[in-house]
């Protein structure tokens, strides 16, 4: 059997004598999208973290296509990152440059296109994401929450990478424009035909994006399976996730 | 024992950061020097630090001049020795107080800046974003920034040494009564050419220092607002006081026999 697009293989990494990853192992199939769910602090955007390539595990095994990357330095990860595509929970936006020149930036610096070619892609991309060209040369802090979260997203699909990675994509939206997010990821997904890792704790956001749902705590990974089957898991984990309770084995940090 | 093991401590916790300090010089200088560069970046940043620093350089350094014109003249007339003040207000300024002066205001201004905006850039994942986009940060933002903090800072000091002299002049010629001409001849006949050229290289080193240093605390500022203010204090004091160890051994050095 073939192995999955992107493997995670018993990661650890610690922060001090703070053992935050434990030996997370983790795989998706080409083409499929993966939620990994969990509670704050359990180690979800660590776990993005080491895929990107922006924190490095101290044990375990990242691999793209069988590539391991974990020790990839220099221009081997600069090729990497332009497999890869990624939507921040802020956005990230760079504040020094016009709407436009944020969308286009991975097409400018990581594939070297002509700023007037990638300028009409910006604002083709921008299009797809419900955004007008109108906003193209404005600056970022002149605009919502909402409409960072789609100039992020428009950034992260610009250059069709192979992998996205989205990082709580609705986190500080209200539910209808949580919606909307999701939504523009299933279709731009779906358009690219990425395979994709999502870390969230919105259960609707997960249901909606993910084929798969992973769940994280305490640095593992405690149940893994397809998102539609994530009600009948019968993980007390899992059960008091996602239905929210305060009773169960999940402890709360205070 | 306690007091033993604060000050060990605070030993190893001060050379550890030296370490840290020399392994982001030696990346940025290495990294910011190799390909691809990034001349919208350093027009960008030469422009920022250099000509935006140019009022408070040139304010700073016309204003040194005069008072040292000033305390020349009184302490000299103690001595009937008031006739140093052209040629010494022209030393002090081009080798020491034009470099010096300049060093710490911009330190100020585009040290405390470069902090701001790197910690900011930190806590808000767009230092991250810029590698997800194979966009190497050192690169992107600290090679342009130090490049031009280098290539400016002997231009500041160029026409702050210009600035300095002319209020020393002003000063002497107006309120103390020297000749116009006489004090030019004075300040020309007595400058020579590696007075002004080491004040040009501490410029340079102190340039180097003054980015460096609001890099180095940005880049690696965390907690949110508090360690982006943290950033910036620590990036003013350290890059001031490396400025000022540094002009003394650059001082030790240049002019020793």
């Amino acid at each position: 059997m073939a192995e999955p697009h992107i493997v995670l293989e018993n990661i650890h990494k610690s922060f001090g004598s703070k053992h935050v990853l434990k030996g997370v192992n983790v795989g998706v199939g080409k083409g499929r999208s993966l939620v990994v769910i969990g509670g704050s602090g359990s180690g979800k955007s660590v776990t993005l973290k080491c895929i990107l390539g922006l924190l490095h595990p101290e044990k375990g095994s990242i691999r793209v296509d069988g590539q391991e990357i974990t020790d990839l330095r220099g221009s081997a990860l600069d090729q990497m990152m332009g497999r890869f595509g990624m939507l921040f929970q802020g956005a990230a936006l760079f504040d020094s440059l016009t709407v436009w020149r944020n969308v286009a930036f991975g097409l400018i610096q990581g594939k070297k296109m002509k700023p007037g070619e990638a300028r009409a892609i910006a604002i083709d991309k921008l299009a797809e994401v419900g955004l007008g060209p109108e906003l193209a040369d404005i600056s970022p802090a002149e605009l919502s929450g909402g409409m960072r979260k789609r100039v992020g997203l428009a950034r992260a699909i610009a250059p069709e990478p192979e992998i996205i990675f989205f990082d709580e994509p609705t986190t500080g939206l209200d539910p209808i424009m949580g919606d909307v997010i999701n939504n523009l990821i299933v279709d731009s997904v779906k358009r690219l035909g990425a395979t994709t890792i999502t870390i969230t704790h919105d259960m609707a956001s997960a249901r909606k994006i993910g084929d798969d749902i992973a769940m994280i705590y305490k640095g593992k990974i405690v149940w893994c399976g397809p998102a539609n089957e994530i009600d009948q898991s019968n993980n007390p984990y899992v059960d008091q996730f996602i239905h929210g309770r305060e009773e169960g084995p999940i402890e709360i940090e205070l | 024992m306690t007091f033993l093991a604060t000050i060990g401590s605070f030993i190893f916790s001060m050379l550890a950061e030296v370490g840290r300090v020399s392994i982001f010089a030696r990346d940025a200088v290495i990294r910011g020097l190799l390909p691809p560069w990034y001349f919208r970046q350093l027009i960008d940043q030469i422009i920022r630090i250099g000509y935006n620093s140019l009022p408070v350089v040139g304010l700073t350094a016309f204003f040194t001049g005069g008072a040292l014109a000033l305390q020349i003249y009184i302490g000299g007339t103690r001595y009937n020795a008031e006739n140093l003040v052209s040629s010494i207000v022209a030393l002090g300024i081009t080798r020491e107080l034009g470099p010096v002066m300049a060093g710490l205001m911009v330190t100020g201004r585009v040290a405390a800046a470069i902090a701001a905006e790197l910690g900011t850039m930190r806590v808000t994942e767009q230092i991250d974003a810029l590698t997800t986009l194979s966009t190497n940060p050192f690169k992107y933002l600290v090679g342009p920034r130090i490049l031009a903090a280098v290539i400016t800072m002997p231009v500041l000091v160029g026409i702050a040494d210009i600035i300095g002299i002319l209020g020393g002049f002003i000063v002497g010629t107006t309120s103390l009564g020297f000749n116009y001409a006489a004090y030019i001849k004075n300040t020309t006949d007595f400058v020579e050419f590696t007075d002004v050229t080491s004040g040009l290289i501490k410029a340079a080193v102190f340039g180097f220092i003054i980015a460096l240093m609001g890099c180095y605390h940005g880049f690696n500022s965390k907690g949110g607002a508090q360690g982006v203010g943290r950033a910036t204090t620590n990036a003013v004091v350290s890059g001031s006081i490396l400025i000022l160890a540094a002009n003394y051994a650059l001082t030790s050095l240049l002019f020793s026999e």
